[in-house]
């Protein structure tokens, strides 16, 4: 099975990246951007054939390693 | 010094964890540092009450690993900033600065691109309110963004200090300074 995960920060956190990124599309002349947040997409391979094992995993994944919850949200994403 | 494989950590009275990049800062800085074998073995020790200092990255590898509470993000600036910047020693109440006067002012090198410290209101008011701020920017100093200008916090116990600026790079003339060597002095008078 594939899964994909966002990581992303949560809201109210500042995001420098996001905002240069803002700036430099405004400049290019893209006028109708606002607010602009960067996040990380990882792709996995899991050896796991049941949805729910598979999510699981992927959740004590994210807490324990993939996100930092104290500033980062994460979504699933599972591609069968 | 302790190979990140080992597993155990000598008997000593004081845990360094330097500056300097792990694995690559790959994920997040300080991230798979904080899941090594030694670091293990380091938050044991730590929860049993033997002193630990985190430096820079050392800082990163402590919050990562919880512990200390917060998170250090990306500098507000996206810049690596390398550079002396003024602080103020705010609490002398640890075996880290009792050498220190309070509200000193001092200067240290800060050298880090993810050195921007972040906690939720309720964390930063608990911090403040317990006296585990340690060091804060100085006014106008503030080089990376830092919520309330922190530089440097303890843990609840008071054993564990994380701060991204370096006083040990300032210990001696010959290095520019010596606004750092009262730390280290503190340090060994008490746990001497």
């Amino acid at each position: 099975m594939k899964a994909r995960v966002f990581v992303t920060l949560k809201t109210g956190v500042l995001d420098p990246q996001g905002k240069a990124i803002g700036h430099a599309l405004n400049g290019l002349g893209f006028r109708t951007v606002g607010e602009v947040r960067q996040g990380k997409v990882i792709d996995l391979d899991l050896a796991e054939k049941n949805e729910t094992a598979a999510r699981a995993s992927l959740r004590e994944m994210c807490e324990k390693l993939l996100a930092n919850t104290v500033i980062e949200k994460y979504e699933i994403e599972l591609k069968p | 010094m302790v190979w990140h494989a080992d597993s155990e950590i000598p008997d000593v009275d004081l845990i360094v964890l330097p500056g300097g990049f792990a694995y690559g800062d790959y994920l997040r800085s300080g991230a798979m540092a904080a899941l090594s074998n030694a670091m293990r073995d380091v938050i044991d020790k730590a929860q049993k009450g033997v002193t630990v200092l985190g430096i820079c990255n050392g800082f990163q590898v402590l919050t990562e690993s919880r512990l200390l509470p917060g998170a250090l993000m990306r500098n507000a600036g996206l810049k690596f900033t390398c550079r002396g910047v003024g602080l103020e020693v705010n609490e002398t109440q640890s075996v880290f600065t009792r050498k220190y006067d309070h509200g000193q002012r001092v200067v240290f090198p800060v050298a880090n691109g993810e050195g921007n410290y972040y906690a939720d209101d309720e964390t930063l008011d608990r911090l403040e309110g317990e006296g585990r701020v340690v060091f804060r920017y100085a006014d106008g100093e503030n080089p990376n963004g830092s919520v309330r200008n922190i530089a440097g916090i303890l843990n609840e116990k008071r054993n564990v200090l994380g701060l991204m600026p370096h006083p040990e790079r300032v210990v001696d003339p010959l290095l520019g300074g010596t606004d750092g060597r009262a730390m280290f002095e503190s340090l060994l008078e008490g746990l001497g």
